[in-house]
């Protein structure tokens, strides 16, 4: 056990870094979206518009905060708290690096290495659909309570093939625990591909993203919030920083899982054919593993960005077909043909 | 106070309360996707449409009672105010009734830059339609590429009249200045970047299996149907009846020009898409011939037909139409001998395409509706008048 | 045989008034007849108007106002100039100037086949403004009736909706009469938000 101290540290860097990033997210979705729309996106806070989400933070805290005279107020005021609160405590067991070794003590990079780290993700996961249902039912509002049921529906059913995904993945590294699996994918696989759970689930893989991005809320699977059918969906009424909450809590969680993502399939912090910790000292290799770790999250992240402002939207039916008939059973597949492997190779 | 009113039987729009197993939504006047402020009050189960009433008249302005009350002359401003997506065919639209009362045939020259003008705010239109479209159906990025070139257009309609939205372009007799210097040049960019632009959206959506899941099979209609209830333009081409006033009923030089109809085959809103995409192509050939024809005429041909100062046609009613991006655009015009018409009334495409939304979204989600209405190209300003 | 010959031999005897303007050709018909007129005008082998473009109204009481006064002024000079001439012994009757039916209800309708297009011409008296409905033709009447209805308060027999169409639910008066002012009367839709 680390003493309190560092762990403090951890959380309190960790917690900061997410929040940054976030915040940048905002950023990185106005331009980079600009930037595919043939536009230039916000360029005047700062240089390149860099201080633009610090504008917008100031905003939506200076804004003046309105509650609808016949909400319910106690679950209008609930509703973003119980979105933002699983999204800000998700990121504690995935890893942000391998370990830092300071004056021959070595510090592991991820605040908490539960041996059910699992668990805990697919558990906050499933709580946050609480803060969009009871904020949508709190808000009075006919496109409110049609978006928290969408999204009720839409996380109900890719929690499903979410979790079974995980399951196999479970299955092929034989943990639950985030660090022990990310220490597992160093190496080669079949002698010439980097030991990354991807060459090992390949579909898993498609079937992961394509849940994450249903999880997400993100295009094309973002209808609890389609702005053109209704208004806003469960955040309709909300304003100043009660949306603020809705809206960082989504970016939050897209970098959860952008981090889940490579944690479990793109080999963590580990460089193909390349091992740094050979050749590297023990602080840099720490910092390293920090960098290599985050690139590749911030790839993930920019895919977000990329998908969203590329494709349409689906439609609530299509959503909960593909969610049931395609994506279910497929991950049931998956589980069958990799227990079955496991079963013949082992 | 205005009562609360709905056709929808069981549904009360005062209240709050769900009645039954269904819930009434009320989506516009003041949404997001209801372009402009058109409303309708849907009886839903689930998301599911069970009936639907539009109602309309928030945009109205009585431009046919402000007519009767102006000159000829001083009306065609108001006629930008209808289609504002495409003012230049309004103005031409009227202009011809008028010019039909009097029994007016304008110059050679004044149809040709007529026919460019016209074409071009066709393009105007169909580029506004399918980026909406897009960005209803929850794709963002079409709506872009296309926007950028519609301003391109625009900035031809700035030099030839100086107005970028509402154009005014064109006296009754004729028009009132001949194509910009550079229009040549601009064309010549701009024609491709509008071929750019389509290919780009085309690549987007046409055949993303997303797109065509949202759009092949909703509110579809038949061609039957779509007579019936008095559908023109590109609706009821994509319900595959090849007609379209400038091959069917040729006006000003229209049947010197080779090009097609795009025609659909299901009436849906994929089709009516596909429809306005292949029009576009057409257009850019049509303003391709009539420029070549227009280079032809000598520089000082004249523009204007000979008609009085004080416009006074002589009494009679008349109706013209034209084909304006969205249908069949007519205005019915009666003369009493004064200077200002006795009776103006204007038939526009989307007034008569919207009466028949309730049939078209009966089953429908709430998704479609969002997506048929924009396909239709519903402009609240000439269906609201 | 001309477009005239031809309507004039499906049409026969409700045939009122037939007559062109720039090329448009107005068949009058009888008020009572105009579904039967507007079937036949459909189903009538080389006719076959059978696409109804547009249902237009019209106030036709200033024109006739108008009328009334040039022909009061004309018989005025008349009698004036007989009276000038001496010619006291021949009283005229007062003439009483007949007033025709105030509004017109004009059926666009365009043949698809031969792109032919005719118009169709009702009369309707101020005193008893009632139309038996297209709707039951061509659904695309459904509308432009209604708007008729709106704007000039002629009602439509047998609509299955005849409500309000622009003009909200209680606004009174009918704003393309002619004699409804350019302003408006002053109607104002109240939205009480207090209650």
């Amino acid at each position: 056990m680390e003493d309190l101290g560092i762990t403090v540290i951890k959380v309190v860097f960790i917690w900061t870094w997410v929040l940054l990033i976030a915040t940048l997210m905002t950023w990185v979705e106005r331009r980079g979206s600009a930037m595919m729309q043939d536009r230039l996106g916000p360029n005047r806070a700062g240089p390149f518009g860099l201080l633009q989400p610090v504008a917008d933070g100031i905003k939506l805290f200076t804004k003046e905060d309105i509650v609808p005279e016949k909400a319910q107020k106690i679950l209008f005021s609930l509703g973003p708290v119980l979105f933002a609160l699983p999204a800000f405590s998700a990121y504690a067991v995935v890893p942000f690096g391998d370990k830092l070794v300071l004056d021959g003590k070595e510090i592991i990079l991820q605040v908490a290495d539960v041996n059910i780290g699992f668990l805990y993700i697919v558990a906050l996961g499933g709580l946050a659909v609480y803060g969009m249902v009871v904020g949508g039912w709190g808000s009075n509002n006919k496109y409110s309570i049609l978006g928290g049921l969408r999204s009720t529906a839409q996380l109900i059913s890719y929690e499903v093939p979410f979790g079974i995904v995980l399951l196999a993945v479970v299955m092929v590294f034989g943990t639950f625990s985030l660090r022990e699996i990310s220490l597992a994918q160093q190496g080669t696989f079949l002698g010439f591909l980097p030991n990354w759970g991807v060459f090992k689930q390949p579909l898993g893989f498609i079937l992961f993203m394509t849940a994450a991005y249903a999880e997400a809320n993100r295009v094309p699977f973002d209808l609890p919030e389609a702005e053109s059918e209704i208004v806003a969906g469960y955040h309709t009424e909300y304003g100043s920083m009660r949306l603020g909450l809705y809206l960082f809590g989504e970016y939050v969680n897209l970098y959860t899982l952008a981090a889940l993502t490579v944690t479990l399939f793109f080999g963590a912090w580990h460089l193909p054919y390349l091992d740094m910790s050979h050749f590297l000292g023990p602080i840099s290799y720490g910092i390293a593993s920090f960098l290599v770790f985050f690139l590749k999250t911030a790839f993930f992240l920019w895919l977000f960005v990329w998908i969203r402002w590329t494709v349409p939207r689906f439609r609530y039916d299509q959503v909960m077909g593909l969610g049931w008939k395609a994506l279910i059973p497929l991950s049931l597949v998956n589980l069958f043909v990799t227990a079955l492997i496991i079963q013949l190779t082992v | 106070m205005r009562e609360p009113h709905c056709n929808v039987p069981g549904c009360d729009l005062g209240s709050d309360q769900m009645v039954g197993d269904y819930v009434t939504i009320n989506i516009g006047p003041s949404h997001p996707a209801m372009h402009g402020t058109l409303r309708v009050v849907a009886k839903t189960d689930g998301e599911t449409v069970i009936e639907a009433e539009p109602e309309i008249g928030y945009l109205h302005r009585g431009v046919e009672k402000l007519g009767e009350n102006l000159t000829y002359n001083q009306f065609i401003p108001i006629t930008d105010r209808l289609n504002y997506c495409s003012s230049i065919v309004n103005n031409v639209a009227y202009e011809k009734a008028v010019e039909k009362l009097m029994g007016v045939e304008i110059p050679e020259k004044a149809q040709l830059v007529r026919v460019i003008l016209m074409e071009l705010s066709r393009i105007a239109d169909h580029q506004v339609c399918i980026g909406i479209l897009g960005v209803d159906i929850g794709a963002f990025t079409p709506f872009f590429y296309q926007i950028i070139q519609r301003e391109e257009i625009y900035e031809i309609f700035e030099w030839y009249n100086g107005a970028r939205l509402t154009v005014t372009a064109g006296r009754i007799g004729g028009q009132d200045a001949d194509l910009p210097d550079m229009f040549e040049e601009k064309w010549r960019m701009l024609k491709d970047g509008i071929r750019k632009a389509n290919d780009e959206t085309d690549k987007l959506l046409t055949h993303n299996r997303i797109w065509m899941d949202r759009t092949i099979g909703i509110s579809a209609f038949s061609a039957e149907d779509a007579l019936n209830f008095g559908f023109t333009g590109p609706c009821l081409r994509a319900c595959g009846v090849p007609r379209d006033l400038r091959k069917d009923d040729p006006y000003y030089m229209y049947d010197q020009f080779d090009f097609d109809i795009p025609v659909g085959k299901n009436g849906d809103v994929f089709d009516r898409y596909m429809v306005r995409m292949k029009e576009m192509e057409e257009s850019i050939k049509i303003i391709d011939q009539a420029y070549a024809l227009y280079r032809e005429m000598p520089e000082d041909a004249p523009l204007k037909a000979k008609v009085p100062k004080i416009i006074k046609p002589p009494a009679g009613e008349v109706y013209a139409a034209l084909e304006s991006p969205n249908g069949e655009l007519g205005f019915y015009l009666k003369s009493d001998g004064s200077d200002k018409p006795y009776r103006i009334k204007v038939r526009p495409p989307c007034f008569m395409i919207y009466q028949a939304f309730p049939e078209l979204i009966k089953g429908e989600m709430i998704a479609d509706t969002i997506a048929c209405l924009s396909s239709l190209n519903i402009i609240a300003g000439e269906l609201d008048r | 045989m001309s477009l005239q010959d031809r309507i004039r031999h499906c049409l026969q005897n409700d045939v009122l008034d037939l007559f062109q303007c720039q090329g448009d050709l107005f068949v009058q018909v009888p008020r009572d007849r105009i579904v039967q007129c507007l079937e036949k005008l459909r189903d009538e082998p080389g006719l076959e108007f059978d696409f109804l473009v547009d249902v237009v109204g019209v106030d036709n009481s200033a024109l006739h106002e108008k009328e009334i006064k040039a022909r009061e002024k004309a018989l005025a000079k008349e009698k004036e100039k007989a009276e000038e001439s001496g010619e006291t012994g021949v009283e005229n009757e007062p003439v009483v100037l007949e007033v025709p039916p105030r509004f017109d209800v004009i059926y666009l309708l365009l043949s698809l086949k031969s792109n032919e297009r005719l118009a169709v011409k009702v009369k309707v008296p101020e005193e008893d403004p009632e139309v038996d409905t297209v709707t039951t033709i061509w659904r695309a009447a459904d509308w432009p009736e209604r708007e008729i209805f709106d704007f000039l308060g002629i009602r439509f027999r047998g609509h299955h909706n005849l409500k309000r169409l622009m003009m909200w639910e209680g606004f009174g008066s009918y704003p393309l009469r002619k004699d409804y002012p350019l302003q408006g009367k002053g109607e104002e839709r109240h939205l009480d938000y207090d209650e």
